[in-house]
């Protein structure tokens, strides 16, 4: 029997979710692009991110921003929280150098007809107090300490 | 130059495009290497048993679903540079637009992919603007879906991306 973290009774709109902070470095934007499999050079060559695409440095992939978004709200949850669905919009970009700051807070938290429930957080990824990524999150978690949302498939699942 | 979406991309519009399969099976050393790309400690992708109990077994982080279908960087007797979302570089060279941007993604994830699992992607062009400057440059934007399915045909994720195909401004 898995110890459930959280469940939907504990949260509630307005929560806060426990800041993660993080110094990227060219090796963070590097090993992300090639565990992603983005062979592209602006995550991995300074000369063409700078002359080509015209930014600063070479930069975070969005996949690999996903999964740092990920990463973020399963440390709340727990493993037994399911990402339903992730919305990103990138703002500007991440570079070596930057402190990354990801801060959650809970906009929403319902059940669904089906019973699962879910927890829709605003995550924002910040450098400096500038956002640069928003990501809009609907995680599911259990309802009870023995229910799991892992257990739905089908029409049972409603992401 | 014109600003409005030509009649030839705009019948592309809501076609499903480049049905692919994977070429290579999901595997496990993407999942840790990706795990450790983000200092994610979640025991469902390290610890068996805990797999076992909440999953029914090992899994991939949910976020990795484009993983998958990344083309090999090089591959032998391969005559033509492969690209992942090829719609997107399609569109690029359509219009001439030589550089370009991910501004939005949205995934909504369904059935868990799993060590093993083979699968298979289309895509599918939902929308393209009207040509818009930014402070990149002039360009178009562009809506693509990815879905994904596993061997059993079983969808376990959709993407949509939101690309800006742009000529950099003058300086």
């Amino acid at each position: 029997m898995i110890a459930t973290k959280l469940t939907l009774a504990d949260v509630h709109v307005g929560d806060t979710l426990p800041e993660l902070a993080y110094d990227v470095t060219a090796t963070t934007v590097v090993l992300g692009a090639l565990a992603a499999r983005d062979w592209r050079p602006m995550h991995h060559d300074h000369d063409f991110a700078v002359n080509r695409n015209g930014v600063r440095d070479i930069f975070l992939n969005t996949p690999n921003q996903a999964a740092w978004f990920e990463r973020f709200l399963t440390d709340w949850s727990g493993p037994k929280g399911r990402l339903g669905r992730m919305k990103f919009r990138m703002k500007g970009s991440v570079f070596p150098g930057d402190r990354m700051v990801l801060a959650g807070t809970v906009e929403d938290v319902t059940t669904d007809d089906a019973g699962c429930g879910w927890a829709t957080v605003l995550v924002r990824l910040t450098v400096d107090g500038d956002v640069k990524t928003d990501c809009t999150a609907r995680i599911a978690l259990p309802v009870t300490d023995d229910d799991n949302p892992w257990s739905r498939h089908g029409d049972q699942w409603r992401p | 130059m014109t600003g409005s979406v030509p009649a030839d991309v705009e019948a592309l519009i809501d076609e499903v495009q480049y049905e692919e399969a994977g070429e290579f099976p999901v595997e496990r050393g993407y999942i840790y290497t990706s795990c450790a790309s983000v200092e994610n400690g979640n025991p469902l992708f390290w610890d068996d048993e805990v797999a076992a109990g909440v999953t029914g077994g090992p899994i991939a982080m949910p976020t990795m679903l484009s993983v998958w279908f990344r083309p090999h960087h090089w591959a032998p007797n391969r005559t033509k540079q492969a690209l992942p979302l090829q719609v997107h570089f399609d569109l690029k060279e359509r219009f001439g637009l030589p550089e370009a941007v991910m501004t939005d993604n949205t995934i909504v994830f369904y059935e868990p992919v799993r060590p093993g699992d083979r699968l298979h992607t289309r895509q599918i062009l939902k929308s393209v603007s009207e040509e818009k400057t930014t402070k990149l440059g002039t360009g178009r934007f562009w809506v693509i879906d990815v879905e994904y399915l596993n061997q059993r045909d079983e969808l376990v994720g959709v993407e949509s991306y939101t690309g800006f195909g742009y000529r950099r401004g003058e300086a």
